[in-house]
């Protein structure tokens, strides 16, 4: 499998990130020769293997449905670029 | 040609219900309605970095108990994944929801349509957490400058149920609906609250030429709230989509939001790309594993559902409508068994709860829930009814007094003094008089002309202010005529 020009172009975009020309050639690169190397595990026989679901081997970690307390207000809008009346404020929305 | 003579519909539904727990699916904040902007939050919902979420086991038990309520598998091994979009109602630019293992797999449930029964399948349930709600400065998303984000209801549990494309038409799909929203209801896993926002639609449609077996291109229109803009949204985008068609175009497979101001759907999302969630599993979840023994007891907390209830009614004497009506939501249904524990006419009964209790409750804008009249109060009004010491009549009157005082009907009859006469020697008296002043309407009588007995009847009852018991007065005038 090789990773394309458009391939790097349409995961940028997808990712909101602005890709020069010349990081858009050198992604592509380093890409392929990290999904080349990965590739290595296509060799092996995994007929009746069951697909890992999770690389730590747990399952079942669950909590009671009790309240505990939430952060106050002010502590959660405190990292906020811009806030309003207890409201995070965002950009205008663009829909397409 | 009208639209339905040349295409044939088809439509799939997405259900997003909140379960009613009392915290978030992966933080201990509290799921409470209403609360001031951005205070039930936490590193987790806010999705701060280092953050890590832990399963409710609530939500679990709850999604066990809706997918059993509609007949689908347990899986036994499920997990959850990330879904990813930018969005700023999502806090971390991904949802965290469960991909290809969801917790439920094929279910159903029996719809009924103009006359028809249809089973209506469905694909598969999953556990995933809402998103924040945004506030927008202006008219709508695009007119507006800027935007506000409250994450109180971020990280609230849903279930996303998703039906096959299995309904036809829109009575089909509203009764799905209808059926699906009752069964959870039942099963309390949500209150089920439409107008607060606790059941949301995403509706999928497509159009085909009328025997044609493959399917057409479909739109998905997101987030409606009510069974009304259901409606409303399936007949404007059967048409616009058959207009399309017409002229020989193709629909294009995209997003569509609902207006319900100007009654229109309008393209939300078209590009590729939007389309493209890049699911991945979530590492910082582990997987779920439910055994035989955990579905075995949730599946003893299930209710009996509409469906048996319906049937055990109609056993009981009950028309197969009565027994629709009265089984439609739980809180009634739960009415009527406890009244029925210590009133044994069910017929009656049924009545009289689908008649004046559904009434006053309707005028009052009441929800059964909150009736002030107790299912045992009204057994005890229908009892003294049977045992003679008030007419029909002025039982109701007494459903009345109890609604609004909340008093047991024994004590309203004895401060009111409403009892029945049944006396015979009270009565006696003013047959009587009624008799001597009556002449004419007694030589009618004596004439053959029976009805004019009525006439009689019914100036005993007015001298009584109706608390004659009416069957003696018809006995004793008789007797008395003869």
């Amino acid at each position: 499998m090789t990773i394309s020009r458009e391939d790097v172009e349409y995961v940028a975009a997808l990712a909101r990130l602005e890709l020069t020309e010349q990081e858009t050639q050198e992604y592509t690169e380093q890409l392929n020769s990290i999904l080349g190397y990965a590739a290595m595990l296509e060799r092996l026989d995994t007929d009746g293997v069951v697909p890992t679901a999770h690389a730590v081997p747990l399952h079942n970690v669950l909590r009671e449905d009790q309240v505990s307390p939430s952060i106050p207000q002010e502590k959660a809008l405190q990292n906020a670029p811009d806030a309003d009346e207890g409201f995070f404020r965002v950009p205008k929305i663009s829909l397409t | 040609m009208a639209v339905a003579d040349k295409y044939e519909m088809v439509c799939g539904l997405e259900v997003h219900v909140e379960l009613q727990t009392k915290t978030k699916i992966f933080c201990g904040c509290t799921t409470e309605f209403g609360g001031e902007q951005n205070t039930h939050v936490c590193p987790v919902c806010l999705g701060m970095p280092g953050a890590l979420p832990v399963l409710n086991r609530e939500v679990v038990n709850y999604a066990i108990k809706a997918g059993l309520a509609l007949e689908s598998e347990i899986a036994q091994f499920s997990k959850f994944d990330r879904k990813n979009y930018f969005y700023p109602d999502l806090s971390k630019n991904y949802q965290t929801s469960q991909f290809d293992l969801p917790i439920c797999i094929k279910g159903g449930l029996e719809i009924e349509a103009e006359g028809e029964k249809k089973w209506i399948g469905i694909t598969r349930a999953h556990m995933e957490e809402d998103a924040g709600k945004l506030v927008h400065s202006g008219e709508t998303i695009s007119t507006s400058n800027e935007s506000s984000v409250d994450y109180n209801r971020a990280g609230v549990p849903l279930l996303e149920i998703v039906s096959e494309p299995d309904m036809r038409t829109i009575p089909e799909v509203l009764a799905y609906l209808e059926k699906l929203v009752q069964i959870l209801e039942y099963t309390e896993v949500s209150d089920c609250r439409l107008e607060q926002g606790s059941v949301r639609f995403d509706v999928n449609v497509s159009l085909r030429p009328i025997g044609a077996t493959s399917l057409g291109t479909r739109t998905e229109t997101k987030n409606l709230n009510s069974f009304s803009s259901v409606r409303r949204c399936m007949e404007y985008e059967i048409a616009r989509q058959a207009r399309v068609l017409d002229a020989g175009e193709n629909v294009v497979q995209e997003t569509r939001t609902w207006d319900e101001g100007q009654g229109i759907t309008l393209t939300l999302r078209s590009k590729e790309e939007a389309h493209d969630y890049r699911y991945f599993p979530e590492p910082d979840l582990a997987p779920l594993i439910i055994d035989r023994e955990w579905v075995e007891k949730i599946r003893k907390t299930l209710p009996e559902l509409p469906a048996a209830r319906r049937t055990r009614l109609q056993a009981l004497g009950l028309s197969a409508y009565d027994a629709t009506v009265i089984t439609q939501a739980k809180a009634m249904a739960d009415f009527f068994d406890e009244a029925l524990a210590s009133y044994g006419d069910a017929k009656t009964l049924a009545n009289w709860i689908m008649g004046d209790v559904t009434r006053l409750l309707n005028t009052n804008q009441c929800r059964v829930a909150d009736s002030p009249i107790s299912a045992k109060q009204l057994a005890e009004l229908l009892a003294l009814i049977d045992k003679g010491t008030l007419s029909g009549k002025i039982a109701k009157s007494v459903l009345e007094e109890m609604y609004s005082t909340g008093k047991d009907p024994s004590i309203i009859v004895k401060e009111k003094g409403l009892a029945q006469i049944s006396d015979e020697g009270a009565l006696l008296g003013i047959i009587d008089s009624v008799i001597a002043a009556n002449p004419q309407s007694v030589e009618d009588y004596r004439a053959g002309k029976d009805r004019a007995i009525g006439f009689l009847v019914g100036q005993i009852m007015k001298a009584t202010k109706g608390q004659a018991n009416p069957g003696l007065v018809n006995q004793l005038l008789k007797e008395k005529l003869s």
